[in-house]
């Protein structure tokens, strides 16, 4: 591909990594990445991605704008209150970068339109806020053999890990089924720190660009936890599980499952 | 008896399941993801689970927070 001499600007600190280059920048702006959300996680993780000129950057929101989310969804701003949260998303990535085709998807995912929705992506990125989606967005993507980078936070702290299903453990080989209804409070219901977010969204962002490169060693079997208030970094290996219900060798869940919203503060 | 718990040093009563370990730490089971030296223990063996000296835990809370919340 013949890069246009805007291009060859914008992206000349890419161009100059030998572990990036020419091709590596092509091979991010033909990719195609999909948000599970355009909150805490997914404002961060679609600035960087727009930044570095992932072609195509699919979200996947129904909400709409709150005040409260101000304090760290990034993505958005004061003049957007009452805006749905991928219409406010997409004109502040296409804005940072015009070469980005942004397309939202302003639909709350559930088994009937998860496939449909993610099966154009090449990677899919979670940053959701409750646990159906969780599972469902993780039984999708091994079903798809699609890449998925999951994360989540709660008050201080962080965890993320890559998803490459055949190659590593899912989300289920840790996590095999949902905690019962109302175990695990929202953040809505125990606060979080802003820039936790961002810390966290930026790691899965870093993921997904080193997935598309196919450089260094993703998160893959490997969970990465966060505390910022001690500022401590760790990794737990994460083995496949043979028995996992999804991805194990005589997998039992083979259709996609609607779990209860059992957490109505979630929204 | 010591084991490593989440990559540190703890002290934990002797003979402890995965079930008293989680009851030492006040920590409730169904909020967590529990591996004993590299493998994953299922909900249903917490209480048959026997930890032993030197063994290392991980014990990883479930979270689902990002998107609004």
């Amino acid at each position: 591909m013949d890069f246009r001499e805007d291009q060859i600007l914008r992206y000349s600190r890419h161009i100059l990594l030998p572990e990036v280059g020419g091709t590596g920048q092509e091979k991010l702006i033909q990719a195609k990445v999909v948000l599970v959300g355009a909150g805490g996680l997914g404002s961060p993780v679609g600035y960087y991605l727009a930044a570095a000129g992932i072609g195509t950057i699919g979200i996947i929101d129904n909400d709409t704008v709150e005040i409260s989310n101000l304090q760290r969804q990034i993505a958005h701003n004061t003049s957007r209150i009452g805006v749905g949260k991928a219409d406010s998303a997409k004109e502040t990535f296409e804005t940072l970068n015009p070469d980005v085709q942004v397309v939202t998807h302003k639909e709350r995912l559930t088994s009937e339109n998860i496939m449909d929705i993610i099966g154009d992506y090449d990677v899919v990125v979670d940053g959701s806020d409750n646990f159906p989606t969780r599972y469902l967005v993780n039984d999708a993507c091994v079903m798809l053999g699609k890449p998925l980078v999951s994360a989540a936070v709660f008050r201080f702290e962080g965890q993320v890990m890559s998803i490459v299903p055949g190659e590593g453990p899912c989300y289920r080989c840790l996590f095999e089924v949902p905690p019962p209804p109302g175990m695990v409070p929202s953040c809505q219901e125990a606060g979080i720190l802003g820039v936790v977010t961002g810390v966290i969204g930026t790691i899965q962002a870093t993921e997904v660009v080193k997935l598309i490169l196919d450089i260094g060693k993703p998160l893959k079997g490997l969970l990465l936890l966060w505390n910022a208030l001690d500022m401590h970094f760790r990794t737990v290996k994460v083995p496949r599980n043979r028995e996992c219900p999804v991805c194990g060798e005589n997998p039992t869940i083979t259709e996609l499952i609607d779990y209860e919203q059992f957490c109505m503060m979630g929204h | 008896m010591n084991i490593s718990l989440n990559g540190e040093k703890k002290e934990i009563p002797d003979n402890a399941t995965i079930l008293g370990l989680l009851e030492f730490l006040k920590t409730q089971p169904e909020r967590v993801a529990v591996e004993l030296n590299l493998n994953i223990v299922k909900k249903d063996a917490y209480g048959t689970t026997n930890i032993k000296e030197g063994d290392s835990v991980e014990v990883v809370a479930f979270m689902a927070g990002g998107m609004d919340s």
